[in-house]
């Protein structure tokens, strides 16, 4: 099956990128080097080119309605603008993706009203799932609607919009420099509709780095104007997947289809440690499940370990504890770069997730000394 | 991009190269090894003493993004290692022909070397 391509995959290429295979799409996988990138990110600034992320647009009378019973977390709490991390669980309450909704900031004025864009009091949502999983959303929500006769127009965006994060402790100067609204009252996880660099986009106060800064989702066509903007007038780092991967496990933040899989590792959201997007106040598939789950109690969870050992700690390595029985396996690992040591994140038996326990991590058949570290890794 | 492959040693087509002093020959990787890596973040040995195969793996170099193989170009005892990756693992990447070199190798068998590729026919390869 042909890859498919971000819009500006030339440009990233004539840039010297570097290309890996990620979700179905062909992505810049790093640009200048991954420790020059994520140092970037922490000290100053970095754009990436997201555009593998998918969306979907949800509108219509019944367009809350449909998005609270497939999201687990509480879409009606969201105001216009409002932004919120949340999963989506199948009726076992297992995680088939973890995404952001977003409410679409409203406008009065019928011009400006399009995809990004909701009339004034008539709630429309767009969400991200991960790359790849945009025709499966799209086809569940569809479903679901039909199931229950809501009123609801349900798009998928994804080759509607180029998605563009620029994050760093300077990055929300620069998109305010570039933008016609004040970035810095966006706060965190909102969003507002404005101009960049004369572009209509969405300027989201959200990211996947554990640093401040901004998504960006910008027309698919205009995608060009908006990256020049940052990677070439100001000046800001380009950065590849592969600082993005360091700088969310530095942050604790969890990989679909790595940290959580649905076929080849189902969790759900109290075993990823992100319970606090579960609202079981509210009315969704997996409802029933999770609050069951959530009064017995898990038999694994997801923790950040320390390998203490020279080593670098990847996915699907055995954690076993001191008498080498095996209790657990690593979902993600890397050397740190920020915290130059081997960091990692794995599921273990709830015996073993206190912070500072002993556990050991099998690389290559030589079992290596690790320790139980809370997380986030990292925070700025 | 283009990169330095120097002529005074040989090269596997797992990229690995072979520099030979006299009896001992000194093993590292490319250049185009190490930028197809990128950032070296470790790099396990053997110890001074123990013996690599031609063509066996001898040890591993990861990067962030990969772990791979490395594959001795001769037989032979390991007669020194560069310690001085385990602190600083980038040599590798800084300077894979000179600081980033990996191991010394006694040789054995000096016909093994002939297997290996000249500069010109890895140049060829990694085109």
């Amino acid at each position: 099956m042909a890859l498919e391509t971000p819009p500006l995959r030339d440009r990233h290429a004539e840039a010297g990128a570097k290309f890996t295979e990620f979700g179905g799409w062909d992505m810049p996988v790093e640009f200048d080097g991954i420790t020059v990138e994520h140092e970037a990110v922490r000290t100053a600034a970095g754009i990436f080119d997201v555009s593998h992320m998918s969306e979907i647009r949800v509108s219509g009378p019944d367009a809350e309605a449909l998005m609270q019973r497939l999201t687990t977390n509480d879409v009606a709490a969201l105001d216009a603008g409002g932004a919120q991390y949340a999963t989506i669980t199948d009726s076992e309450g297992v995680i088939l993706d973890d995404t952001v909704v977003y409410r679409l900031p409203e406008s009065d004025a019928n011009g400006a009203v399009g995809g990004l864009v909701a009339q004034a009091g008539s709630p429309a949502y767009l969400f991200v799932p991960n790359a790849g999983h945009g025709d499966w959303m799209h086809d569940r929500w569809t479903s679901y609607r039909d199931e229950w006769g809501l009123d609801a127009t349900v798009t998928n965006a994804t080759r509607e919009y180029a998605m563009f994060a620029v994050q760093g402790p300077e990055a929300v100067d620069a998109v305010d420099d570039a933008a016609d609204v004040d970035v810095p009252d966006i706060s965190r996880f909102s969003a507002a509709s404005a101009e960049v660099t004369g572009v209509d986009s969405l300027v989201a106060r959200t990211g996947y780095t554990g640093e401040d800064g901004v998504e960006l989702l910008v027309p698919w066509d205009d995608a060009a104007t908006v990256w020049d903007a940052f990677a070439a007038t100001r000046g800001v780092q380009r950065c590849g997947l592969g600082a993005r991967d360091t700088l969310r496990l530095e942050a604790g933040l969890l990989l679909s289809g790595q940290d959580f899989d649905h076929e080849s590792n189902p969790r759900n959201p109290y075993e990823a440690g992100i319970g606090f997007t579960v609202k079981l106040d509210t009315e969704f598939v997996g409802r029933d499940a999770l609050e069951a789950a959530n009064a017995d109690g898990v038999d694994e969870e997801l923790v950040g370990f320390e390998l203490v050992d020279r080593g670098v700690p990847r996915h699907g390595y055995d954690v076993t504890n001191t008498d080498d029985l095996v209790v657990g396996e690593v979902t993600s690992g890397t050397m740190s770069p920020t915290l130059d040591r081997p960091i990692g994140l794995a599921y273990v038996s709830t015996d073993y997730t206190d912070p500072g326990t002993t556990l050991r991590v099998v690389v290559r058949g030589q079992s290596k000394q690790a320790r139980v570290e809370s997380l986030p890794f990292y925070e700025r | 991009m283009t990169f330095e492959t120097p002529d005074d040693r040989r090269y596997m087509e797992s990229h690995e190269y072979a520099a030979r002093d006299g009896d001992t020959v000194r093993v590292g990787i490319s250049d185009f090894a190490q930028d197809e890596l990128g950032d070296v973040v470790f790099v396990e040995l053997p110890d001074e003493g123990d013996s690599v195969t031609h063509d066996e793996a001898f040890g591993v170099v990861e990067s962030i993004k990969a772990v791979s193989d490395l594959y001795a170009p001769v037989s032979g005892e390991v007669v020194d290692v560069n310690e001085d990756l385990f602190d600083a693992p980038e040599l590798v990447n800084d300077d894979p022909y000179g600081d980033g070199w990996m191991l010394e190798i006694s040789l054995s068998d000096e016909t093994e070397l002939d297997d290996l590729l000249s500069a010109d026919e890895y140049d060829e390869q990694i085109v």
